[in-house]
């Protein structure tokens, strides 16, 4: 069946199976493999996305239910002169990724958790990123990321 | 302070500088193995075993095969021809070790849940797993072997061709009588026992292969996620029998590895014989519930540790029994792991008297083999939990059996009853800084307070001091036991026409930012800027030499291949200079990429210049060969040992059970530190990892051997909510095995933090009678351990 989206401010139009998951979508249909598949039980977060500006786990939905939204992907988060996010920035300044494997959806969540909490506290942006997990970094510095994100954009 | 790439480059090392790996993986620019877009790529999937110890009497794969887009179904017996040996097990531990033929897909009988039984191939990923369902096998059901005690007594034999569960008996027992005596006069002996509970390894990147055949040049290239692309390569040649010439690997961007990805597996086998066979490309990504059955199991042991001390509380003697978990079959380094900690049980105490013993088993579980620390985590659990009995035992603290028991600072090199020569350490001096960090005498008040008010939180604190050997290895120290490569590393430097640097190295990261760090080490030693410096790695076709990642030696082996490489660069550039100046080559100073005439400083000549003379050829001093480059292969002389404290300290819910967390001290010293920034994150992921196994995870099976926590549902990676920060020191002890002074740091966390926090809870909860718990340290262990202890 036909799906119609905005992905990363582009209109895209597929036909795809109706079981097609929006990850799926995403990566195989439209060939932006930034967002990760990490697990099969929604567990890992590497493949959140933004869906009308708010974090979902893109194996959670089906495309067709993301028929007519805009989806922000990882590839549509810095800025089209290539300025990174300030969110991506912050990664890098304080060493929040290793592998790199997690770090799509954990940015894509970050972004959406500061979205509605511009201000945490430690303890808040640990709760807030709970259903993202890392295996390399032990959460610490991309803990350190997100405050640090969140006192630039105060500044 | 945090410096970017714009560094001027004298001086940096020590410096934070930022990881330029960062960028496109920020912005999801990288491409990991099933990124990559192959077009005509068939999908491969496997059927697996849902029995875990049976024979396959039937299976019919005619409704498979009609399905629409599948191109072929096969089994063991249609594809026997197509490889040209078993899957191959690179470490034979001894000469008599029992390593049963173990093939990409079951050869009658199947011997764990997960294991390959028929594999699918189609042109899409949904038509292969969905015709996957059409299979049907039918299986006579046998008992399966779950129990390591059971295994050993051979009541119920796994692979009847070898005829015992036994793969090997291994010994290292310097003097038999001398322990025994020990022991015999011993003021105070401890004997206790530890399960390490199998932990499934769970890399964010699942297993992913590609290959990609040129049929009638005869040429594949294999893109795997994998942590060893050079010990791939040499394998599949082997093993799917095709010319070693004819292969290349490339390992793209690598999601994690954590020791899953150092093997050669099933799917890599069945991938390239299938594009082979097929004449397409083949592809394969693994799904989570595959990556908990049929990608190796870390850890698995049951550890009996004893020790003799005098009445002073001075260890005289430590004897280990282990058995330890093989699974079904023996993957690449499989037997190796237990020898890997063999070494290793004394920790950093002056123990005389040395016994280690390990029988390793086959079980009707997924094959074991390395994991995150391999080998040393479970040793340094088991002697850090005994040195905690021990002191409960003669009524003195954690700090103080510690300290009495230290390898003295002035010993070094230190020569262990193990046999080693440990390199450098000054073991009381980190612990003492760990100590005051944490501020051990306020967390003791506090600790007393909480029990006097009768508070139902209490709390723990915990104490591990881990030592390991890394660096791995000394070529001649592993054909010692009977490994079957070497250990060196690879590196070559060449300056380019343009006075551009590329750097190949035989490591290949997943994670460890090699490209940065191995920058930072030629930019050191030519004093150029780190932008100029190009790192090429993970692909056979362009660093035809290496030894791959794993065993925290990247650094000291890798990195100093290439410093090595950069100074023999230096010297042919100089030599150059000295030529074109007419002056001796004594006669030159070197700084920031420019040679000087000593004392006559505006006489010079640049490295860039030498560079281009080097290309041109045009003036070369008699007999050097043109071109600017230096190829260096590495053995190191020696195991590197980092070492450090780790204190936890816990809060334990006396009526849930629960343990928090709450603070995580640790003081590493890793030897000279290239870049603080990449050493911490090692560290905060390696303690993540080893509390994951002290409190969350558990490769736990029903008693028919299914696996229990099979998704990330079940097996508890746990998230930043279940950690805190980490605070970390450090002392810095350079090693003289490496010009770098180097030791490594990739496992540390993990290789101490285990026994820190299992110290730490049963500290909590020592004073009401609880000696032990056993991992992970779930609410309900807890709470049982208390309710048994309060009702005696």
């Amino acid at each position: 069946m036909q799906v119609t989206m905005t992905v990363n401010g582009q209109t895209v139009s597929r036909d795809v199976e109706p079981r097609t998951l929006l990850v799926h979508f995403l990566r195989d249909h439209v060939g932006l493999t930034g967002t990760n598949v990490g697990c099969d039980t929604s567990s890992c977060g590497a493949c959140t996305v933004h869906v009308n500006g708010e974090s979902v786990k893109s194996c959670t939905m089906l495309a067709v239910q993301a028929d007519g939204q805009e989806v922000t992907t990882i590839e549509g988060l810095a800025s089209a002169e290539g300025e990174l996010h300030p969110m991506q920035k912050a990664f890098q300044e304080n060493h929040g990724l290793q592998c790199g494997f997690c770090t799509p959806g954990m940015v894509m969540a970050a972004t959406s958790f500061l979205k509605e909490n511009p201000h945490p506290t430690e303890a808040e942006v640990r709760l807030g990123l709970e259903g993202n997990l890392c295996r390399c970094t032990g959460y610490h510095n991309i803990v350190k990321s997100v405050l640090a994100a969140a006192a630039s954009a105060g500044e | 302070m945090t410096t970017t790439e714009t560094t001027s480059g004298s001086k940096v090392l020590g410096q934070r500088v930022l990881r330029r790996e960062d960028p496109e993986l920020l912005t999801g620019e990288a491409k990991f193995s099933d990124d990559l877009a192959i077009p005509g790529a068939l999908h491969m999937a496997v059927l697996r075993s849902t029995v875990a110890h049976g024979r396959i009497t039937s299976i019919d794969t005619s409704a498979a095969r009609s399905r629409p887009g599948v191109v072929a179904v096969y089994t063991y017996q249609d594809l026997k021809d197509d490889w040209a040996g078993p899957m191959p097990c690179a470490w034979p531990v001894t000469a008599d070790m029992k390593n049963p033929a173990h093939f990409p897909l079951a050869n009658g009988n199947v011997n764990y849940v997960g294991d390959g039984v028929a594999v699918v191939v189609a042109e899409s990923k949904t038509a292969a797993v969905d015709a996957l369902e059409a299979i049907e096998v039918d299986y006579e059901e046998l008992d399966p072997v779950l129990d390591l005690e059971e295994s050993i007594s051979d009541s119920n034999v796994i692979h009847s061709e070898i005829g015992t569960n036994l793969s090997y008996t291994w010994e290292l027992i310097p003097n038999k009588d001398a322990v025994d005596e020990a022991f015999a006069k011993a003021a105070h002996t401890v004997s206790e026992r530890y399960i390490q509970q199998r932990l499934v390894p769970s890399a964010m990147e699942p297993r992913s292969v590609v290959v990609v055949p040129a049929p009638f040049g005869g040429d594949y290239t294999v893109y795997s996620a994998t942590q060893v692309p050079h010990i791939l390569k040499v394998m599949l040649a082997l093993t799917v029998g095709i010319s070693e010439t004819k292969l290349r690997v490339v390992a793209p961007s690598v999601g994690g590895g954590f020791g899953s990805k150092l093997n050669v597996y099933a799917e890599e086998v069945l991938a390239l014989a299938l594009a082979r066979k097929l004449r397409r490309p083949v592809r394969w990504t693994e799904e989570r519930s595959e990556n908990a059955v049929a990608t190796i199991h870390g850890r698995g042991q049951i550890q009996n540790i004893e020790l003799a001390a005098d009445a002073d509380g001075k260890v005289t003697a430590v004897r280990v029994n282990l058995v330890a978990d093989m699974g079904a079959y023996l993957q690449l380094v499989t037997p190796g792991i237990p020898l890997l900690g063999a070494f290793l049980y004394h920790g950093v105490y002056d123990i005389p008297n040395y016994s280690f013993t390990c029988r390793s088993v086959f079980t009707n579980k997924t094959p074991t083999d390395a994991y995150r620390g391999a080998g040393r985590p479970e040793a340094t659990y088991a002697i850090e939990r005994a040195m905690d009995a021990l002191a409960r035992k003669l009524g003195v603290s954690a700090v103080e059996i510690r300290k009495r028991n230290f390898i003295p600072a002035e010993s070094f090199p230190y020569s262990s009853s193990a046999g080693l020569v440990f390199d450098s350490g000054d073991y009381l001096t980190n612990f003492n800084k760990a100590l005051d960090m944490v501020g051990m005498d306020e967390l003791l008040a506090e600790k007393k307070l909480r029990i006097d008010a009768g508070s139902r939180k209490l709390l723990g604190i915990g104490i591990s001091f881990f030592v390991e050997m890394c660096g791995l290895a000394p070529s001649r120290v592993l054909a010692s036991l009977n490994y079957g490569a070497g250990g060196w590393e690879a590196a070559t430097v060449r300056i380019l026409p343009t006075s551009k640097i590329q750097v190949v190295t035989g490591t290949a990261p997943h994670g460890q930012g090699h490209e940065t760090a191995w920058s930072m080490i030629v930019a050191e030693k030519l004093g150029v800027p780190m932008a100029d410096i190009e790192v090429l790695h993970s692909d056979t076709a362009i660093a035809p030499y290496g030894m791959d990642t794993y065993g925290s030696r990247s650094l000291a082996v890798g990195g100093t291949a290439i410093h090595i490489a950069t100074e023999r660069v230096l010297d042919k550039a100089k030599a150059i200079a000295a030529h074109q100046l007419e002056v001796a080559e004594e006669d030159l100073d070197y700084a920031e990429g420019i040679f000087t005439v000593k004392g006559s400083p505006d006489r010079a000549f640049p490295l860039a210049a030498a560079a281009f003379e080097a290309f041109t050829a045009h003036n070369l001093p008699d007999g050097m060969e043109p071109n600017l480059e230096a190829s260096v292969t590495w053995d190191p002389p020696n195991f590197t040992f980092p070492y450090g404290s780790h204190i936890a300290v816990v809060e334990v819910d006396t009526e849930t059970g629960k343990v928090d967390l709450v603070r995580y001290q640790a003081v590493d010293d890793c030897g000279n530190r290239v870049n603080p920034l990449i050493i911490e994150g090692q560290v905060h992921g390696g303690i993540a990892q080893g509390v994951a196994q002290a409190l969350f995870e558990e490769a736990a099976y029903d008693s028919a051997g299914n696996l229990l926590s099979a998704t990330l549902a079940d097996y508890l990676v746990p998230s930043a909510a279940e950690l805190p920060s980490f605070e970390l020191g450090e002392t810095v002890t350079p090693s003289p095995t490496n010009p770098l002074g180097v030791k490594g740091i990739g496992e540390a966390g993990t290789i101490a933090s285990t026994p820190a926090v299992m110290n730490a809870v049963v500290d909590a909860l020592s004073h009401l009678g609880v000696e032990n718990i056993e991992m992970p340290a779930s609410p309900e262990r807890v709470w049982r351990a208390i309710d048994g202890a309060t009702r005696r």
